[in-house]
């Protein structure tokens, strides 16, 4: 009996916490959909720029803004930053994974070296 | 209801929790866990894809590029929009579940199902015109198989005709296509999954079962719907932007 006194004490304590302190604002959320927007109409922009083009800037560019895109999403959308450390390392884990496999195949098969 | 079940309700309170946890907290860190472990296979299941394309994008440079110059950027750019502002919604949905206020939470879950189906359609359009300018890859349509009109260079330019780049054959931007239907494919039966899921969501809040202290299936199924976009934000980057040929066409 002691338990429950203890968990009807602290509970409902630690979900009051929640909502506000651990997860993004409404107007938080306006702000990175607004990013979002601008970083793709910046994307698709960059595509019809010859001089992005003909500099080679273009395919870095469009990764960098699809990594910052990503990041935003998952960070705030997906509120990684603000939740327990272990999601964050569960998904770190796996896209290291994932990317490390995706280099070591591309360099067996040469892919670079064109 | 089993005892063990019935003792933990009377003990905590609320009948969403399930007997093998001790509170609300310890089930919904159960189940977030649960769907950050399944997104990692999810990570796997689109990686071996992009590799695929990433792999065969270098084996046929000319006839990639001829393929990728004829995708819709204006189409794929409106639905990238239309998927952030989605994922804003089920954002501002999950929010609104988590301070216990109902009309906005339905609303921003019906605005976000409405976006998913928004993006379909648009991806029906273009999966249409492929279908007109024959570019099914192999016998998928019976009487439709592929065989696009290939743009002469002394004709005026037909956008329904594929420009070859020089170098690239028939054969090779086949393949591209086999890719591409097959991730924007998979992404797309990942969208309606979601909107079948969003469905329900809007089925329970409506009956009012979720609230601050049980909201844990608006969070995951927001995670899965906020994976679904950033997959295609890399899809729209990786198939239609970045070329290797000349450029848009």
């Amino acid at each position: 009996m002691a338990d429950a006194t203890e968990l009807e004490r602290t509970a409902p304590a630690a979900r009051a916490r929640r909502p506000n302190a651990r997860h993004p604002s409404p107007r938080e959320y306006i702000r990175i959909a607004m990013i979002l927007g601008i970083v793709t109409a910046a994307e698709v922009a960059i595509y019809y720029i010859d001089w992005v083009r003909e500099n080679g800037l273009l395919i870095p560019l469009l990764f960098l803004f699809s990594l910052i895109k990503f990041s935003l999403v998952v960070l705030w959308f997906m509120h990684l930053r603000f939740d327990s450390r272990t999601y964050a390392r569960f998904f770190v884990m796996g896209l290291a994974g994932a990317v490390t496999l995706f280099l070591v195949v591309l360099l067996t098969f040469r892919t670079f070296a064109g | 209801m089993t005892e063990s079940h019935a003792a933990t309700q009377e003990i905590h309170g609320h009948p969403a929790l399930q007997h093998h946890f001790e509170n609300m907290e310890q089930q919904r860190e159960a189940g977030t866990l649960g769907m950050w472990v399944f997104l990692v296979t999810e990570i796997m299941f689109f990686g071996g894809m992009f590799l695929a394309y990433t792999l065969y994008r270098s084996s046929f440079p000319a006839a990639f590029a001829s393929a990728s110059n004829h995708l819709d950027i204006t189409l794929g750019a409106v639905n990238t929009g239309v998927l952030i502002l989605s994922s804003f919604t089920m954002a501002l949905a999950v929010y609104f579940t988590q301070v216990g206020n109902r009309r906005p939470q339905i609303l921003c879950l019906v605005l976000t199902l409405i976006l998913g189906l928004a993006f379909l359609g648009i991806k029906a359009v273009e999966y249409h015109d492929k279908y007109t300018d024959r570019l099914i890859p192999g016998h998928l349509i019976p009487g439709a198989s592929f065989g696009p009109q290939i743009q002469e260079h002394d004709q005026p330019i037909d956008h329904h005709k594929l420009h070859l780049l020089p170098g690239a054959t028939v054969k090779q931007v086949e393949m591209f296509y086999w890719i591409y239907f097959a991730m924007t494919g998979m992404h797309a039966l990942h969208m309606i999954i979601g909107a079948g899921l969003l469905t329900f969501l809007i089925i329970f809040s409506v009956k009012g079962r979720f609230d601050p202290e049980y909201h844990s299936p608006v969070e995951v199924i927001g995670l899965y719907w906020h994976f679904v976009d950033i997959v295609w934000i890399v899809i729209f980057t990786v198939v239609y932007l970045i070329p290797t040929g000349n450029g848009p066409a």
